[in-house]
């Protein structure tokens, strides 16, 4: 007679791990398997974590957290091969609030919220690949794992198992992740004194800066780059659909050393160590590429279940809200003596539908389509915004109402008229 | 520009010698079929590369489990992918 178990957790991600700490708190016999050394050592992020989505799960827990650096300015450049155009947002928390975004190295938060899942009751085996799932009839019964006699049973699993979503694509229960669908990026982490990174950045203390990049450092390609202060380090990377990588037959290692090297970015890494070169993919197929989220005996949460908003760059605050929506659910159900089949556990969908989880997604969801069809986005307009600005503040004996007719002239003649109208029409839609 | 190679160096692995969890099914359909071999480009560790008679290899012990070239070899599903056993692959100390 195999193991049994209440539910079992696949994965120790931040979805993971929302879910199997407050189900172990809930009272539940937990059972959490991560494929990883430990929790974080396969998972990568950017990384800018919300503090709301934490504090959800965990309380006034903050205090507690590894973060890095609480954000407080947000750049977004828009790039051209040797310039850009930005945009800088830059403001305290009000007097008494707490700020609501941080810096974070994965690796040292995953660790840290898995202290915490073990200390809620929750039995964490790391080094453990799950396999499959058991089924008896349509019914998920538990997993098989790559241990020997690696079945273990439960009466409900929660597949938190990360973009990639093999457990659930290998049992059938949603069809397999496409190219089109997921963005892959690649990262690198730079070591710099601490006073140095204060010092490029103007800022002190434990305040941060992030900074967001899009326009011809992805070559056309639908992608972002991104550069985070640490305390002692810079996160730095860029990623791109996978379909577009294949199609442009750009690699990725290419992409970032050049990203390097582009003038505004190379004097803020100068001089720093490299400590490591990461890749992972990212769902960002937004809402229509959402699959089933619920079974019988099983629910999906984070990225194996697709829940990333690539526009606002959320991705962890929506894994530990649909962890949290999980163990919520499940919870609920054990309490009402239900049991967890599929009609009964329809009421996580329901409770994703009524918050901001996929009220936002759906917000979006034409956003992977405009972006797809019309690169002019991420080409034509940084570079057409770059000689604009290059123009205007020029002082070369040409008036500056010549220079304005010059610059209208430079964006008619690349978009017409008719594209400029239809472009703007199609963005505020995405937007709305 | 900083190679590839250079970048896993200052990565921690721990290999499963014996046990590689990606593979190319039909060496054939890569050297015979397959014309536009992006695996050879867009895997972020450099793991495809091709051989002098026009054959694609693969090794993966630079692997980053990112998964992209399961997801690219849609046309030929030549790639058999899975995560390496429990505990081995890439071990990221900050991710
Ligand atoms: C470069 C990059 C930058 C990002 N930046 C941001 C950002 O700034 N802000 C933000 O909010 N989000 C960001 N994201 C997205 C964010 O990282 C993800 O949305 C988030 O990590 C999803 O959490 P998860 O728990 O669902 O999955 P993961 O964090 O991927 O966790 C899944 C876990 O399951 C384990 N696992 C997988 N398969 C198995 C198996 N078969 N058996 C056992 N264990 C298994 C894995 O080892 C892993 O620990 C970024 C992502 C990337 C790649
Ligand atoms: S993409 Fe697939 S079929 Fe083509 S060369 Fe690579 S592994 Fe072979
Ligand atoms: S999983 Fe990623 S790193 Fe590994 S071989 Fe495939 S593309 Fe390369």
């Amino acid at each position: 007679m195999p193991e049994k178990f209440d539910v079992i957790v696949v994965g120790a991600g931040p979805s993971g791990n929302a879910a199997a700490y407050l189900l172990a708190k809930g009272g539940m016999k937990v059972l959490q398997l991560e494929r990883g050394e430990y929790s974080g050592s396969k998972n990568v992020q950017g990384a800018i974590m919300y503090a709301e989505a934490l504090e959800a799960v965990i309380p006034n827990c903050r205090r507690q957290a590894p973060l890095e650096r609480a954000i407080v300015e947000q750049r977004i450049w828009a790039m051209d091969d040797r310039s850009y155009v930005g945009s800088h947002y830059r403001g305290e928390s009000d007097e008494g609030a707490q700020p609501n975004r941080y810096t974070i190295i994965r690796a040292n938060f995953d660790k840290w919220l898995s202290r915490k899942v073990r200390e809620a009751g929750a039995l964490l085996i790391c080094e453990t690949t799950v396999i499959e799932l058991l089924r008896k009839g349509n019914r998920v019964i538990g997993v098989r794992t790559d241990r020997a006699g690696g079945e273990i049973h439960a009466d409900v699993v929660v597949l938190a198992d990360g973009v990639n979503s093999l457990v659930a694509t290998t049992s059938g229960l949603r069809p397999p992740v496409k190219a089109r669908d997921v963005a892959l990026a690649v990262k690198e982490m730079h070591f710099l004194p601490r006073e140095q990174i204060e010092q490029r950045f103007n800022i002190s203390g434990d305040d941060g800066v992030v900074i967001e990049m899009f326009g011809k450092i992805t070559k056309g390609m639908v992608g972002t780059g991104f550069l985070y202060t640490n305390k002692e380090s810079i996160s730095l990377g860029i990623g791109c659909m996978v379909e577009d990588f294949k199609k442009a037959g750009v690699s990725p290692n290419q992409l970032l050393e050049d990203m390097k090297r582009h003038p505004a970015v190379k004097p803020l890494i100068a001089g720093s160590e490299i400590k490591e070169y990461s890749a992972h993919l990212i769902p960002e197929g937004g809402y229509n590429a959402i699959p089933a989220v619920h079974g019988e005996g099983w629910v999906i949460c984070g990225d194996s279940g697709g829940f990333v908003n690539a526009v606002h760059r959320e991705g962890s605050n929506l894994a530990m809200t649909t962890g949290r929506f999980a163990a919520e659910t499940i919870l609920k159900l054990r309490d009402e003596g239900r049991d967890f089949t599929a009609a009964h556990l329809r009421a996580y969908r329901t409770a994703l539908e009524d918050s901001y989880v996929m009220k936002d997604l759906k917000k979006y969801r034409d956003m992977p389509g405009i972006l797809h069809h019309n690169r002019q986005f991420l080409t034509t307009y940084p570079e057409l915004l770059s000689r604009a600005a290059d123009t205007f503040l020029k002082v070369d004996g040409v008036d500056k109402r010549t220079k304005e007719k010059t610059i209208k002239r430079d964006f008619v003649a690349r978009r017409s008229r008719f594209g400029l109208v239809g472009d703007a029409i199609k963005l505020v839609r995405a937007f709305r | 520009m900083m190679k590839v190679e250079q970048k896993l160096f200052e990565n921690r692995y721990r290999i499963d010698e014996g046990h590689g969890h990606v593979a190319i099914r039909e060496p054939e359909i890569c050297r015979e079929r397959c014309t536009t071999r992006s695996c050879t480009w867009c895997c972020p560790a450099g793991c495809y590369g091709t051989d002098e008679d026009g054959g694609v290899v693969l090794s993966n012990d630079g692997c980053l489990e990112c998964g992209t070239c399961r997801l690219l070899c849609d046309e030929f599903d030549n790639i058999d992918w899975s995560y390496p056993r429990g505990g081995y692959g890439v071990l990221y100390k900050f991710g």
